[in-house]
């Protein structure tokens, strides 16, 4: 029971990584149609920038000697928002000019840009890797043989407030009803008055706020830090947007932790080597029996070729 | 008319009406000219050796060496090529023009018999050249196999490196355990000699092992398409790969190594060929044209008496073993294979080769495929800046062309080998 209960705390931590990333992939998917292939580079690319703040931070307030945990939401506050114009960044040379464009072009395009994050990583920081600072202590807490700490606490209220703080802004403010609006039709709404190149990025940089914030808590929990981290985990978490449905912000975080929760399931039961095969053997099996995802609408696409 | 504009209506009106056969000719005498004199010109030149692929590689390398390379190129390649061209443009007309009048595969026999000697002449001179002509035709194979899938039939799978690495398996499999001495099967069964001869079974059999994966892909995409079977192709390759790490038989996570080494210049150019024509008859048969109806609008082609799931499942199953063959060669020429480089990174060069060349189209697989190795080899010297030039390259062209740089061309044979008339312009 123990041994679950542990496996349970852990399944939380690392499904709201998929989570936090997935809600990036599903909210653009859910207005523009396209996937942002770069995302699990440009959680790659907000860890790193919170490893640099972080740092920043640590040297410029040395002799204030403040808390750690203020220091980490400076750091999370801050990374987000330099993360949202690599976002913006993104949406302006690579999905603005093929909006039009068979939707496997603009894929490749993300996935290229990914590349280019990664490659430039590598080129200004060089091949070794770097480890997050450690911004607070670890503490570990015995609750009846279940030991966890207090990362970890922090890891899933931190996303979970997040998720939180994302579904009030889409459901109660003005902006999160536009990009509603947007998302059911990105060529009519337009039309109505709100525009297409205000929302669009508006998306991306919120995406990408969530995705460096998944990269910094990612960088507490495991502190090594290294330019290919976010392919993986990027593309599992894609894998998390599709599984919750077409554009459905809940669904893509539900998905995410039961991602987390099958892949920690599976290396409890089996071989941890058999992890991805069980976990991709049961999305299959899901996806063939419910093609259009949990909370996802079924209808046919084509590509828009 | 300036002078300038003078020169290349002239040079066209030269040019524009060499046949095909003219200008394999001039290559055959460019390379044959390398192999005699190639060696002695480099020395010549000051240059270390023969510049292995037209000088690209020096020129970032050894930016001193530019001057001399360029020289050797004019000299050895474009001056034999484009004189004989010229000169024979003629003659080599009324030659294409009397091989129209026989069957197709006559002309088509000498045309791939000149163009294998041009390569088995140049590839003669270097190991290198030799291994970046083998792999570039192996990524042609590659690059026309997933075309089928994402070209013609419209849909965006990612699950090639997976055939790919099922066809590899299969047919190492094969070799090993039947023909070759090694740590994981132990004796051979047969004796060795016999295998070269069995090798194409064995690359059969690897497309075969391809398209019975495949059918896992494509029953689910009777149901669902787009983003959905793109999740599903994705899931397939990270299961195909987690099988082979976990399946000891085959080597596991170590991977398999000490394949026979049976894809030889001439197999691999075969294979490319026989692999060339096959999806370009495929692609404009009835078939081909129902997989372009499906791409299109699946409800209209369904009213309209195609067949799509039938359709769907030859797609997919066609594709998959021209990836199991390239996968069978790709095993055989590298002697070594493991899991892990069937993975993303694969996926990512497949799909920038058949992007970048363009969708739908034959002629567009060969050049991505072709252009897409020469220039990461060319740009080898810059070592990382490769990968943000080559991904930087691909995003350009997807903004001005978004099906890619030879998209939607039908890749017409007969003409290609027949002679050329050159049309007047007033």
């Amino acid at each position: 029971m123990e041994f679950f209960l542990q496996n349970v705390i852990n399944a939380l931590q690392w499904g709201s990584f998929y989570a936090l990333i997935a809600l990036g992939y599903s909210m653009v998917y859910s207005i523009l149609m396209l996937f942002n292939f770069t995302h699990g580079d440009i959680f790659m690319t907000g860890a790193y920038i919170g490893f640099g703040v972080a740092t920043a931070l640590l040297i410029l307030t040395a002799s204030l000697a403040l808390p750690g945990w203020l220091l980490l939401i400076v750091t999370i506050i801050i990374s987000m928002i330099l993360t949202s114009f690599l976002g913006i960044i993104v949406e302006r040379v690579g999905y603005r000019p093929l909006r039009d464009a068979p939707r496997a072009s603009a894929a490749i395009t993300g996935l290229m840009i990914g590349i280019i994050l990664e490659t430039g990583n590598l080129a200004v920081l060089g091949a070794q890797r770097l480890s997050f600072p450690a911004l607070i202590e670890t503490v570990t807490y015995d609750l009846g043989g279940v030991y966890f700490t207090n990362k970890k606490i922090l890891i899933v209220g931190v996303s979970l407030l997040m998720m939180l703080m994302l579904h009030a802004f889409i459901r109660k403010s003005r902006w999160g009803m536009a990009m509603r609006a947007m998302s059911y039709d990105y060529q009519v709404v337009p039309l109505m008055g709100v525009s297409l190149n205000i929302i669009a990025p508006m998306t991306f940089a919120i995406g990408s706020a969530l995705a460096a914030a998944a990269g910094i808590l990612y960088g507490m929990a495991y502190p090594v830090l290294d330019p290919y981290m976010g392919i993986l985990l990027g593309w599992k978490s894609f894998v998390a947007a599709i599984l919750g449905g077409r554009g459905s912000i809940l669904g893509a975080a539900l998905a995410g932790f039961m991602l987390g929760f099958i892949e920690i399931f599976t290396a409890m039961i089996f071989p941890s080597t058999f992890r991805d095969l069980i976990a991709y053997s049961i999305i299959l099996l899901i996806l063939t029996f419910r093609p259009y995802g949990f909370f996802g609408q079924p209808y046919s696409t084509q590509l828009r070729l | 008319m300036s002078g300038r504009s003078f020169m290349i209506t002239h040079a066209k009106s030269i040019y524009g009406s060499v046949p095909l056969i003219g200008w394999l000719v001039g290559m055959l005498l460019a390379v044959l000219t390398e192999s005699f004199f190639g060696n002695t010109l480099a020395y010549a030149l000051y240059l270390p050796k023969v510049p292995a692929l037209f000088g690209l590689t020096i020129v970032l390398k050894q930016p001193s060496l530019f001057p001399a390379t360029v020289f050797y190129v004019l000299l050895i390649y474009c001056l034999p090529i484009f004189a004989v061209a010229g000169l024979t443009a003629t003659w080599a007309n009324r030659f294409a023009a009397a091989m129209e009048k026989l069957p197709l595969w006559f002309s088509a026999i000498i045309h791939i018999g000149v163009l294998y000697l041009v390569l088995h002449l140049w590839t003669d001179l270097s190991d290198y050249r030799l291994q970046i002509s083998k792999l570039t035709m192996i990524a042609v194979m590659l690059t026309l196999s997933i075309n089928v899938i994402n070209g013609y039939m419209g849909e965006f799978s990612c699950s090639h490196p997976g055939f790919m690495a099922l066809g590899a398996y299969a047919s190492s499999t094969f070799s090993l355990a039947l023909f070759h001495q090694d740590r994981l099967f132990g004796t051979p069964l047969l004796p060795e000699f016999l295998g070269p001869y069995m090798f194409p079974m064995g690359l059969l059999l690897g497309g075969a092992a391809a398209s019975l994966g495949a059918m896992v892909v494509a029953i689910p995409s009777f149901r669902t398409r787009g983003d959905y079977l793109a999740i599903i192709s994705l899931a397939f390759m990270f299961i195909v790969k987690s099988v082979l790490e976990n399946l000891e038989v085959v080597g596991g996570a170590r991977g398999m190594g000490g394949q026979p080494h049976w894809a030889t210049l001439p197999a691999v150019f075969i294979g490319m060929t026989v692999c060339i024509g096959v999806i370009n008859n495929f692609v404009n048969s009835t078939m081909g044209k129902a997989l372009n109806a499906v791409r299109d609008n699946e409800a209209a082609a369904e009213a309209m008496t195609v067949n799509t799931r039938r359709t769907k499942m030859t797609a997919f199953m066609f594709g998959a073993f021209w990836a199991g063959v390239a996968g069978g060669f790709y095993a055989h020429e590298l002697r070594y294979i493991n899991p892990s480089s069937f993975g993303i990174q694969m996926l990512a060069e497949i799909l920038a080769m058949v992007y970048f060349g363009g969708l739908n189209s034959v002629v567009g697989s060969v050049v991505g495929a072709l252009s897409i190795q020469m220039l990461s080899e060319a740009l080898r010297p810059l070592e990382l800046f490769k990968w943000i030039i080559i991904p930087l390259l691909l995003i350009l062209v997807m903004i001005f062309r978004p099906t890619g740089l030879i998209a939607f061309r039908e890749f017409n044979i007969r003409k290609t080998f027949g002679p050329k008339v050159l049309k007047k312009r007033i």
